[in-house]
């Protein structure tokens, strides 16, 4: 009988005790779960919207200067994403540099090159070779296309006074013409 | 021929002096091998085209890092110096081994805790498998109410 009712008292508390190994596997299977989800929203958001707050990012350039983003409110920025081995990227090279030249003088308009996973010797060849005079510095650590989202180069973002991305461009240009296309509306404002 | 040896052996003692001036020397570093390039190279991966260790990339861009890490020997930078400028330059991800940090760690602690748990719902499926099912007791339940009929014919056949 006290045997018996021993038994039955200890069932009783097993029963009733949590199962903590249960409940520690469901949980790291929820938590791997949720990482997975996060990381997959991710990698499916796309680059920035246009009509998006552009976000903020800082440039060193190959001449040692550094370039805040926010520093340059009251501006209108464009932002191009390129690399001396990319071949599409050498199409649009001159008309940047025409345009950035043709804008220079009002000053309200800036021209900002970030160099995009390229070796620096490489990079200066290619800024050399197309007379490149805007600012143009490596994305170091990939950060500022990782803040961009960029699916690859070339690849331009045209930011307004505010630091709202207000056109993209995808590729290369195809002319001056629809480069300065995307400008001259911001300056009208 | 008194004054021929001697002057031969003139030669012979200028010429060991000026070869010993030069062996004295130390010897420069040589030029880093494409072996010790590509021992490098193995342990990242090319930063545009994904999954493709830089010492088996073929494009230019990445014969241009290879140069670089050529480059970098040849100054005299250790694998871990030049790993780390690759970093810095391009982020974790030109690693060939994630750095163990932040959720990176899931990486290393993941796989072999599913490979554990995967191993004792074997061992348990095995040994379930093993034991024979424990009889259990069935409680002797009271004979169904017989009709006297049936009853009295068992007894008359006992008595037989």
């Amino acid at each position: 009988m006290t045997e018996n009712s021993t038994e039955t008292s200890q069932q009783d508390k097993a029963s009733r005790r949590p199962p903590w190994g249960r409940i520690l596997v469901w949980a790291g299977v929820l938590g791997l779960l949720a990482i997975l989800a996060l990381g997959l929203r991710r990698a499916q958001q796309g680059p920035v919207s246009v009509g998006d707050k552009v976000p903020n990012f800082s440039l060193t350039t190959f001449e040692g200067e550094q370039i805040d983003l926010v520093d340059l409110q009251g501006k209108v920025v464009v932002l191009n994403f390129w690399a001396s081995w990319c071949k599409p990227c050498e199409q649009e090279a001159a008309d940047l540099e025409t345009a950035w030249r043709y804008y220079q003088p009002r000053g309200d308009v800036v021209f900002l090159g970030v160099d995009y996973v390229d070796t620096e010797p490489e990079a200066l060849k290619y800024l050399e070779k197309f007379d490149i005079t805007y600012p143009n510095g490596p994305d170091l650590g990939t950060r500022i296309s990782q803040a961009f989202r960029i699916r690859g180069v070339p690849e331009t973002y045209i930011i307004d006074q505010g630091n709202v991305l207000r056109s993209v461009q995808i590729g290369p240009f195809s002319s001056l013409t629809q480069l300065q296309g995307m400008i001259e509306p911001l300056l009208e404002q | 021929m008194k004054r021929l040896l001697l002057s031969l052996f003139t030669v012979l003692l200028l010429a060991f002096v000026l070869v010993g001036g030069v062996l004295a020397q130390e010897p420069g570093p040589s030029a880093p091998t494409d072996d010790q390039v590509n021992a490098i190279a193995k342990g990242l991966y090319c930063p545009v085209c994904e999954n493709i260790p830089l010492d088996v990339c073929g494009t230019q861009a990445c014969a241009q890092w290879r140069d670089l890490i050529r480059q970098k020997l040849s100054q005299g930078w250790s694998e871990a110096q030049i790993k780390q400028y690759f970093v810095d330059q391009y982020g974790d991800r030109v690693l060939a081994t994630p750095p163990p940090r932040g959720l990176n760690w899931l990486v290393y602690f993941v796989p072999p805790l599913v490979i554990l748990a995967g191993a004792y719902v074997l061992f348990r499926a095995f040994q379930s498998l093993r034991q024979p099912a424990p009889v259990t007791e069935q409680p002797i339940e009271p004979p169904a109410p017989a009709d006297d009929y049936a009853m009295r014919l068992e007894e008359e056949l006992r008595k037989r």
